[in-house]
């Protein structure tokens, strides 16, 4: 099990350090500076063995954090315990930074004897843990009888993500479909990988313990409903269902369930979670098409030409459009020329960015530059990086749809009819490019 | 989505905290001696913010242990934080102050006594990290109660800390009937604490091996799989991981575990997805291959998996790390998913890497041309090793899918074109394997490697043109030039490149005998003259030797055929590929070897194995057909056999040419204890039966073959055992005094030095007091230390295998030997060997892996129970046929028929009666081997006739030979 964790920042000074287990000394820090976090290459791997010691690093903005071991620890595990260690400091005092963490070391310290015991992750959802580490530190002695067993019957219970008893004048829930497309294009246009990863986040306002059921256009459920599924909303979308790859769940949707029914019932957490992520393969939506030229001209100059189309209801609107055409390393200067939006070269980043505020559907725009470069005696190619965009649309590229999301409590008397619910799509570039 | 995010802005907690980074910064003088003034403090205020600073110096490094006096007496407080705070710093400090830790066990006893649960489990949870022999006395009792704690809370926390305090003190947790406390938890009502006893079991039972610590049943299986609903992500991981270490009786209850935890495969963690997907590879080593379900199963694994390369780049790496390893023991999972390993532009380095790994693995003719189109694409990247990898592979699909050959080769050209160097240098190290597997097809390129000889400056590269230049010299023109021109600089040269020169040359001068004398005469002079190395210069001599004494021959050794190359390098080897698949989703799967290589102590040293491919008795037969197809897949290259010294010879010549790096088993110095060694070896030399064993085994059991031998001297291992206990006694009333005890042959070599790089093992088999002993001396012949053994038996006859691990605890070193006793069981898997006292050995070390085979006496399985019932044996005789007696002569004897009735009784030859007609004694005797099959004999001693006579009659009549054998050796000694 984890042996040790460590918090350092980027200088490699430990902020935090805390030993579960007695294999790990005090050198076990000292080692990871020294071969990590100062080593002189890039780091290679991030599960590093020194001396018979393996650390497992994850690095947000300049902090390392480190888990140590001298066990066969489950490795997945470990990455996903440090995720999750992140996820908790950011919901308890927002970005992990060097000065939220000295600012909030005791908490800190507080939060890992709780989440982690003798090396072993224990209950890490903030919805639990915030009910009794608090940095009020009064909270423990003013706790009734009947408070704390409802504390720890709720850490170590069934239902570890919800408390009971939450109540909301207005029973409310917000449904956000975001997906990010990714695509690899070969030069002539040819899709060479396409894939949309999808998360469905939910944020809940319901009161009591709320038992929900979750439906979308599932080619699997919809084939299975046969005839009669083919309801008025699966009728009005264009595309009836999609095939899902894959999907995962929040711990609080019953697998089983899923398994062997396909259908996906919870109670969900109080707030902002992610219900569901999944992926898929088939039929995906390319919001975009990127038609690069590049042609050498002579030894000191390239001309570039990108058009892009976008292919999507023309009623639609497309945000914050980036192109970033790649340049050689010795560019000297670059002249561009585009239809709409603006463009610039930037020198620092080796790529001209163009930006376009907004585009709707079914349109083409066009850039045109010439790169002007100097002579080198560099043997070396220049590698041609992909060109890559950046756009976000208000739809979901995979064409998933939500077809319900229903509401039972049965305890308290408000009903599915009662809850105000709110959907959107948003699909948003992931990393999509062309090879030009 | 910005009005989420204010909404988490009021979540946080900031208030009087936001100056807490203040305490980071104080490093004047007289610090502690401040500090021990604010500890001390009336003020509550003041006292938490002191002991705050001590926490602050504490992880900063500094030694703030002077204080522990006053920190501890800041302890007995309402506040809770506080508390914390001062546990936090009695858990860094207490071991280094145990006598002081006293002073807090009070308060500790008192808090587990709390009312309010939360307090319960703290101060049980801390106690446990005190690691101080004195507290831990303390720390029974409110443990005990902790563990029955109404509370489940308070309970799942006592469960972890019974795995603390075994940490500690293992005899103590024993004594005080913890461990069973714990068991009783996995039935507890509440799923986290079900959770925590087991991840708390699992690791104790790890450093128990043999402890019966986690006795998996189908009830208490069951209790897990519901657990595993209900519990936290970690919990289902530590459930799911101790799932994997079940062993299901059956096919049915494999199917039905699997069915109820495929569902995890949905789960959002990854480490529950990747624990679910070691448990259901473990599992359905036993489902039959025909079942639909096991076909469902197949297509379930690959989505899920596929996934995990969604997730953060440090999962990607441990899941491709992992798909590494399933993708080799089940190909048809991921064969479709070709494109998911496509390198993206910004992945980081190690994610490319792996990904690269995986490509090559999956190529195959339906998707080699878009393997190629990317692969060619990131030839022209800019991370160097990556760049190298991507040309590496490209020869590696050539040489795997036949008809790709020719545009990787076009592609290898067109990248050394680009005359980036170290891609040429890649290119021609990969051409020249290509070329060792498809001879006489792609020479034409030749020219145009010979443009860039002059480009090469690392040895690989320059060693593959060297041989190239060589093998092909009857087509270069000025091969003599260009290989002459390497001369000049040839000691500057490192040794691979030297030896492969001088191969060159001499090849060269085969080829074209009248230019190149000159030539060869001034390599072989450098080499065998002016060189220090000694394998240049005994190279060097074997080829004056050979070319001065009968050139034909020369020809026929160096220009012999070689060998194709195996198609797939690097592949791991099957055992250990077994042993990781065990551990999918752990470290041992990250770095791809066996816990035993980066663990230390006990714990890790258990070798898993998947449950079909041990191959026991009862389990079903397509398990079997995997392991042996697996097998069947691995190259020769995997596991070198041993071959004889000219063998090796030519190994030296070939050896830089096979491509891949070498085999990974010696090199990760691993312990296989009980891993089937054989598996990969022996099983697929074995696949040729008309051959005899002898030369497949490259000659070893030539050697005294043991048993048949007549020894030297009197065995020394003639010990006298009690080995029958009263009934010995009884019998025996005639016969006081003699020596009595199985007969035991002296030892004789089994492995000679010269065969297995200088280890030499010799050795006999001996019954001692019931146990069947595999006794062996094992000496060290080699330069070097040995370490890491193991042994493994192959099937045999009688189901012998190893009763325990190899027990050769210290380094062997030079010229050392020791003498071990390997106690063995009749349980491992039967299959009947010619002769039937046959037994195939693989041994392992740090160097290689050896096999020799042995003839046991079967006497050894003569079993102390071997005495039949005078009227059973009666009937017995009669009732087996005729046909199945057989009659041996025992030449040369000169015992009286009491002498030779006791010396057989002492290897439990029982005489059962004794009738004299004529003079002639005649012994009616039984016994029983381990299998439970009965022999009966009539031996027939006339008075002054030193030739015996046998009559053997049993229903496997095939034992007789062996049987009658062991009746002479135990005469005769």
């Amino acid at each position: 099990m984890i042996g040790g964790l460590f918090i350092y920042n980027h200088k490699g000074e430990v902020l935090i350090s805390r030993v579960y287990r007695d294999d790990i000394g005090r050198n076990a820090v000292d080692a990871f500076r020294v071969n990590v976090i100062h080593a002189r290459q890039q780091v290679r791997s991030p599960v590093t063995n020194i001396a018979r010691t393996s650390f497992f690093h994850v690095k947000r903005s300049n902090i390392w954090l480190a888990a140590v071991t001298k066990q066969n620890v489950n490795a997945a595990m470990v990455f996903e315990f440090l995720y999750k260690m992140c996820d908790v400091m950011t919901a308890y005092f927002g970005k992990i930074s060097e000065e939220n963490i000295k600012n909030n070391f005791v908490l800190i310290y507080e939060l890992l004897d709780e989440i982690l015991d003798f090396g072993y992750p224990q209950n890490s959802e903030t919805g639990a843990l915030k009910t009794f580490i608090t940095q009020q530190g009064i909270k423990g002695q003013l706790q009734t009888k009947e408070e704390q067993s409802q504390i720890t019957s709720q850490v170590t219970g069934q239902i570890g993500w919800r408390r009971e008893g939450i109540k909301y004048r207005r029973n409310e829930l917000f449904l956000d479909v975001l997906e990010s497309v990714n695509l690899l294009m070969s030069p002539q246009g040819q899709v060479l990988s396409a894939h949309v990863s999808g998360r469905v986040v939910m944020k809940s306002y319901l009161s009591g313990m709320p038992e929900c059921k979750f439906g979308m256009n599932d080619k699997i459920v919809i084939d299975k409903q046969g005839k009669g599924g083919a309801t008025d909303d699966a009728g009005k979308s264009g595309k009836q269902s999609i095939a899902i790859d894959d999907c995962t769940f929040h711990q609080c949707v019953r697998l089983s369930k899923f398994d062997s029914e396909r259908s996906i019932s919870f109670i969900p957490p109080d707030g902002e979670y992610e219900l569901m992520r999944y992926r898929t393969t088939k039929d995906i939506i390319l919001p975009f098409r990127v038609i690069p030229l590049v042609r050498e001209v002579g030894r000191t100059k390239l001309e570039v030409k990108v058009v892009i189309k976008s292919n999507f209801k023309p009623s639609l609107l497309a945000q914050k459009i980036e192109v970033r055409i790649p340049t050689p390393l010795n560019t000297s200067g670059v002249q561009v020329i585009c239809m709409k939006g603006k463009a610039k070269y930037k020198a620092s980043e080796n790529a001209i960015v163009w930006k376009i505020k907004r585009m709707a559907g079914m349109k083409e725009s066009q850039i045109s530059a010439e790169i002007e470069l100097l002579p080198t005696n560099d043997k070396k190619k220049w590698a041609r990086p992909p060109i890559s965009m950046n756009f976000e649309v208000p739809f979901a590229p995979s064409g998933l749809k939500v077809r319900y999301l229903k509401v039972f409590e049965s305890k308290l008397n408000y009903s599915d009819h009662d809850v105000i619910k709110w959907v959107r799509y948003i699909g948003r570039s992931g990393i999509y490019e062309t090879r030009c | 989505m910005q009005e989420w995010a204010n909404q988490l802005c009021e979540n946080r907690q900031f208030g009087s905290k936001m100056t807490d980074s203040k305490y980071f910064t104080t490093t004047k003088k007289g610090e502690i001696f401040e500090l021990k003034a604010e500890l001390n403090s009336d003020k509550k205020e003041k006292k938490k913010e002191a002991v705050k600073k001590v926490i602050a110096s504490m992880t900063v490094g500094k030694d703030v242990s002077a204080l522990f006096p006053d920190v501890v007496n800041c302890m007995q407080t309402d506040n809770l934080e506080l508390k914390k705070l001062v546990y936090l710093y009695l858990m860094n400090y207490a071991k280094s102050q145990p006598d002081m830790a006293i002073m807090a066990v009070n308060t500790f006893v008192k808090d587990c006594e709390d009312p309010n649960p939360l307090i319960r489990a703290l101060a049980v949870r801390t106690m446990g990290c005190i690691r101080v022999d004195k507290i831990t006395e303390y720390l029974c009792e409110p443990l005990r109660k902790c563990l029955k704690d109404e509370d489940p809370y308070v309970r799942k926390t006592a469960a972890v800390c019974v795995a603390k305090l075994h940490d500690i003190n293992a005899q103590l947790v024993e004594d005080q009937g913890f461990l069973d406390t714990l068991k009783d938890l996995i039935s507890d009502s509440n799923p986290m604490v079900v959770a925590n006893a087991v991840a708390a079991l699992s690791e104790i039972a790890e450093s128990h091996p043999n402890s019966n610590l986690l006795d998996l049943n189908p009830q208490t299986i069951n209790k897990l799989l519901t657990a595993l609903n209900e519990c936290t992500e970690w919990g289902q991981i530590f459930i799911l991981d101790c799932l994997a270490n079940y062993t299901p009786r059956d096919d049915r209850e494999s199917q039905s575990i699997c069915e109820r935890v495929t569902p995890r495969l949905s789960h959002a963690n990854s480490a529950v997805v990747l624990s679910a997907v070691k448990v259901l590879m473990k599992f359905m080593e036993m489902l039959p291959k025909d079942l639909d379900y096991y076909g469902t199963l197949l297509k379930k694994l690959a989505p899920p998996l596929v996934t995990l390369l969604s997730a953060e780049p440090e999962l990607q790496y441990v899941a491709l790390r992992n798909i590494n390893l399933i993708v080799q023991r089940r190909p048809e999972i991921m064969k479709h998913e070709m494109k998911v390993f496509f390198v993206k532009y910004n992945d980081p380095i190690y994610v490319k890497l792996e990904k690269l790994d995986i490509m090559i693995r999956l190529a195959s003719q339906a998707n080699i041309a878009q393997v190629l189109a990317e692969l060619k694409e990131y030839a022209t990247e800019v991370d160097v090793d990556f760049v190298r990898k991507a040309v590496r592979a490209i020869g590696r699909c050539a040489i795997k899918v036949e008809q790709s050959a020719e545009r990787c080769v076009s592609t290898l050209l067109d990248l050394i074109q680009t005359k980036v160097n170290y891609v040429v240098q890649e290119a021609i190290v990969v051409i020249k394997d290509i070329f060792r597997k498809y001879p006489n097809k792609y020479e034409s390129v030749i020219a145009t490697l010979c443009e860039n000889l002059d480009s090469l400056d690392e040895p690989e590269a320059r060693a593959a043109m060297i041989w190239i230049v060589g093998e092909y010299a009857e087509r270069i023109d000025n091969a003599d030039e260009l290989l002459e021109s390497f001369l000049e600089g040839f000691h500057d040269e490192s040794t691979q490149v030297q030896l492969q020169l001088l191969t060159a040359i001499v090849k060269l001068f085969l080829k074209k005998p009248t230019e190149t004398q000159e030539l060869v005469q001034q390599v072989l002079s450098l080499a065998t003259q002016d060189s220090d190395n000694p394998d240049l210069r005994d190279r060097g001599y074997i080829y004056w030797r050979l070319l001065s004494t009968d050139p034909v021959a020369a020809k026929e050794v160096v220009l012999a055929e070689k060998p194709l190359i195996s198609e797939e390098t690097d592949l791991i080897e099957p055992t250990l590929l077994e042993e990781l698949i065990c551990h999918i989703g752990t470290l041992a799967s990250v770095y791809h070897k066996p816990p035993s290589a980066f663990v230390e102590g006990s714990r890790g040293v258990q070798h898993k194995r998947l449950p079909g491919s041990a191959g026991s008795g009862e389990s079903v037969d397509s398990p079997e057909t995997t392991s042996t197809a697996g097998v069947s897949d691995a190259p020769p290259a995997v596991i070198p056999s041993q071959g004889d010294l000219l063998g090796d010879l030519l190994n030296l010549d070939l050896t830089p040419t096979t491509a891949g790096p070498p085999p990974p088993a010696p090199s990760s110095g691993m312990q296989l204890g009980g891993m089937d060694l054989l598996g990969g070896g022996l099983d697929s030399l074995m696949g040729d039966e008309s051959e005899p064993l002898g030369g497949d085994l490259g000659g070893t059991p030539a050697i005294g073959a043991g048993f048949g031998a007549a020894p030297a001297a009197l065995p020394a291992s003639f010990s006298a055992p009690v080995s029958g206990g009263l009934d010995d006694l009884f019998d025996l009333g005639g016969g006081v005094g003699m020596p009595m005890g199985a007969y035991s042959p002296p030892k004789s070599v089994w492995l000679p030095a010269m065969k297995a790089k200088g280890l030499e093992i010799s050795g006999t088999f001996a019954r001692r007091a019931g146990v069947i002993q595999m006794e062996m001396t094992l000496t060290n012949k080699a330069m070097s230390v040995m370490t890491d053994f193991a042994i493994q038996f192959n099937r045999n006859s009688f189901g012998l295998s190893p009763a325990g691990p190899l027990q050769v605890l210290t380094p062997l070193s030079p010229n050392q030997s020791i003498e071990v006793a390997l106690p063995l069981n009749t349980s491992g898997p039967v299959m009947k060997m010619d002769p039937l006292n046959n037994l195939q050995v693989a041994v392992k070390n740090n160097i290689d892996v050896f096999y020799f085979s042995c003839q046991y006496p079967i006497s050894m399985l003569f079993v102390e129970d071997g005495k039949m019932e005078r009227q059973i044996f009666l009937a017995t005789w009669k009732d087996i046929p005729n046909d199945n007696e057989s009659q041996f002569q025992i030449k040369d004897c000169h015992l009286s028929s009491d002498a030779a009735s006791n010396k057989l009784q002492g290897s439990n030859i029982f005489t059962i009666a004794k009738r004299t007609v004529d003079g002639q004694d005649m012994l009616y005797q039984s016994m029983k081997l381990t299998n439970g099959i009965w022999v009966l004999a009539e031996l027939r001693i006339q008075a002054g006739n030193p030739n015996y006579t046998i009559s053997l009659k049993c229903r496997a009549a095939e034992v007789s030979q062996c049987v009658f054998q062991s009746y002479e050796a135990v005469l005769k000694n």
